[in-house]
């Protein structure tokens, strides 16, 4: 029915008299990457919890196609198909990189709760290969015997990506996707969501590294003290003055 | 702890073997350390089974229950009212034990799963507490209070009566259908048990089930974006664990038919924690070994005394020999828990994955120093799970 995958509607959010989110109102269309930038404190991460569930916002509505989000648990919105990658990677420490994978892989396939327990994780073969193929995707397939604490930084954020990949999610958030990486990773991290990419999954991709932001952006919304104050293509947004102002301004005062 | 490889189900047959042919064989290779007597076999069964129980819970999810001894004593006292009520077979006994241990876990668990960490750990030793009062003063007419539920003469027996068994003058013994439940085939009948559920165990460990407990342990906020509702996979460890202990407290009541309140203390509670974490959380056989290695040193410490120190040491001279006996006596007797509290100490503050990292450390040291010595062959890191 709706031609926008995601479909943020008025929407506000207030920490005790702080006003995080005012009015705002983003739509994604399918098969899209949508960046939001903004200086810090804007209200970007607020948003993103806003749309898993993890913030109930105080007015206005978040649609996924047709399906109201708003209200719903966690689990639930990602059931539905949202997946996201956080500004710090949150993954399995004390597994394995392949039972990290594994683990959202069965969630797509049982669902919030499966019982099961007399069944041999060594017969899940499917899931299985989907899981070294998900490694092999992001470079990871050599250490998938290797504890998830022993990597590097930059490693857990690629395992991230691949355990969110693995859901087939039709929204994808990513949450400064290579913040604190190195110049080599980064360069890695837009390969690989570059690719992603053509397998038209809608990404929303929150990003303080512009470099990042115009390789992959169809479109850009700005976020500075809560609201949108812009939105566009990454043409139209490299040349609107509100944007200046709002980096630039913030610095000045 | 490493948990990297996916085990395959013929490690596991291998494994269940290997166990088997210990377990089974323990009359014979408990002889030299003077342990080798059922009681204290049956003992090492039936705290296995608490504790691999427990580890399910502990070991997998990571929420300390401090109240796992209250399903322990609902174990027992449905088993001995079992035997009263409908019959000295053990069968039905364990059964009622079990499944009725299991709904009152799940009752527990139901409100005491709303929190976690430490609010969840003193949620579920209020329940215990408040179960060990009931039983010992308001449920009187159920429990029997301070005196303990025991076997009588006149008991009803139904299911036995109606089979034409009589009591004769002696008070009956539980049996599976025959097989006495006390001394060596009680043990028969105890190793049985912990045989099949260390297998259930097992499988829990190996499946996608238990691998998500793991991950609930690790990273439960990842689990929630991750599309998992976490409670009703803690509800389900939760209630199986407490059928675990259930089963336990049903065995006691088996080879000794008469249960007690204080069974359902928080020193229990806390002793089942106590064989799981000297034992190494969250391993396999760890638990198994804690529970052998406590019941062990409970048995040959507290039979220790005075004199039995005092003719240890005859050959010192006979002032150092009383101080020596009088300084050891702390420890031994009434007083072992104080050489467990020690032991315990130093496993936390040194070895804090219990014995079994102990035994993984001891490996790495002795599989390293072959390599070194043998350059043929390449080291490799392990990676099975313990």
């Amino acid at each position: 029915m709706s031609e926008y995958i995601l479909d943020v509607t008025d929407v506000d959010k207030n920490f005790g008299g702080l006003r995080a989110l005012s009015d705002i109102n983003l739509r994604v269309k399918e098969g899209t990457v949508h960046a939001i930038i903004g200086p810090n404190g804007a209200g970007k991460s607020t948003l993103l919890n806003v749309i898993v569930g993890r913030l109930t916002p105080n007015r206005g509505r978040v649609l996924l196609g047709d399906q109201v989000l708003t209200g719903k648990h966690p689990y639930e919105i990602n059931q539905l198909g949202v997946a996201r990658v956080f500004q710090t990677p949150e993954i399995f420490p004390e597994l394995s990189l392949l039972q990290n994978v594994m683990v959202p892989a069965f969630a797509k396939r049982d669902g919030e709760f499966k019982m099961g327990f007399l069944k041999s994780l060594f017969a899940e073969k499917e899931i299985r290969e989907q899981a070294e193929h998900l490694l092999e995707d992001v470079g990871l397939i050599e250490h998938q015997d290797q504890i998830a604490s022993s990597m590097s930084r930059g490693d857990k954020r690629r395992l991230e990506l691949a355990m969110c990949l693995g859901q087939h999610p039709k929204l994808f958030l990513l949450d400064e996707p290579t913040a604190g990486m190195s110049r080599h990773d980064t360069n890695r991290t837009i390969e690989l969501l570059q690719r992603i990419k053509e397998r038209g999954m809608t990404k929303v991709i929150i990003e303080h590294d512009m470099h990042v932001v115009f390789s992959l952006a169809d479109r850009i919304s700005v976020l500075a003290q809560g609201a949108i104050i812009c939105e566009g293509t990454p043409e139209e947004v490299r040349n609107d003055p509100r944007v200046k102002e709002a980096y630039l301004g913030g610095e000045a005062v | 702890m490493t948990h990297t490889k996916i085990a395959s189900p013929k490690q596991d047959i291998l494994y269940m073997a290997i166990l088997s042919a210990v377990v089974l064989t323990m009359p014979i290779w408990l002889q030299p350390f003077g342990a080798a007597y059922p009681d204290l076999m049956q003992k090492f069964m039936i705290f296995g089974i608490f504790a691999i129980g427990y580890n399910i819970l502990f070991g997998l999810t990571g929420y300390l229950s401090f109240g796992h001894a209250a399903f322990l004593g609902v174990g027992s006292y449905t088993a001995v009212w079992s035997f009263k009520l409908l019959s000295m077979n053990v069968i039905p006994a364990l059964i009622f034990g079990t499944v009725l241990s299991g709904l009152f876990a799940l009752a527990i668990g139901f409100v005491s799963l709303r929190r976690s960490g430490i609010y969840f750990s003193i949620l579920t030793l209020a329940f215990a507490q408040m179960s060990y009062n009931l039983a010992y003063s308001v449920l009187t007419p159920i429990t029997n209070g301070e005196t303990g539920l025991q076997l009588t003469q006149g008991d009803a027996r139904v299911l036995d009566r109606m089979a034409g068994i009589q009591a004769d003058a002696s008070l009956p013994t539980p049996n599976l259908f025959g097989i006495e439940g006390i001394g060596y085939s009680g043990f028969y009948i105890c190793a049985a048990l912990m045989l099949i559920s260390f297998f259930i165990y097992l499988r829990i460990f190996r499946s996608p089930f238990g691998l998500k407990l793991r991950a609930i342990k690790s990273n439960q906020n990842r689990m929630g974006y991750t599309g998992y509702n976490t409670r009703p996979y803690l509800m389900t460890a939760f209630v199986i664990s407490g059928m675990y202990a259930g089963l336990a407290g049903s065995l006691l009541a088996v080879t000794d038919p008469l249960a007690g309140a204080e069974r359902m203390q928080w020193t229990a509670s806390g002793e089942v924690v106590l064989i799981t974490i000297l034992g190494g959380v969250g391993t396999l056989i760890g638990p198994l070994l804690g529970a052998g290695i406590i019941k062990y040193f409970e048995n040959i410490l507290s039979a220790f005394n005075d004199s039995v120190l005092q003719n240890a040491f005859s050959f010192l001279p006979d002032w150092l020999a009383h101080g020596l006996a009088s300084v050891l006596g702390l420890f031994v007797g009434d007083g072992w828990h104080l050489t467990l509290g020690l032991v315990f100490m130093l496993i936390v503050i040194f070895l804090p994955g219990g014995i079994m990292e102990g035994i993984s450390r001891l490996w790495r040291l002795v599989s390293s120093s072959a390599s070194s010595t043998d350059d043929k062959e390449k080291e490799q890191p392990s990676t099975k799970e313990a």
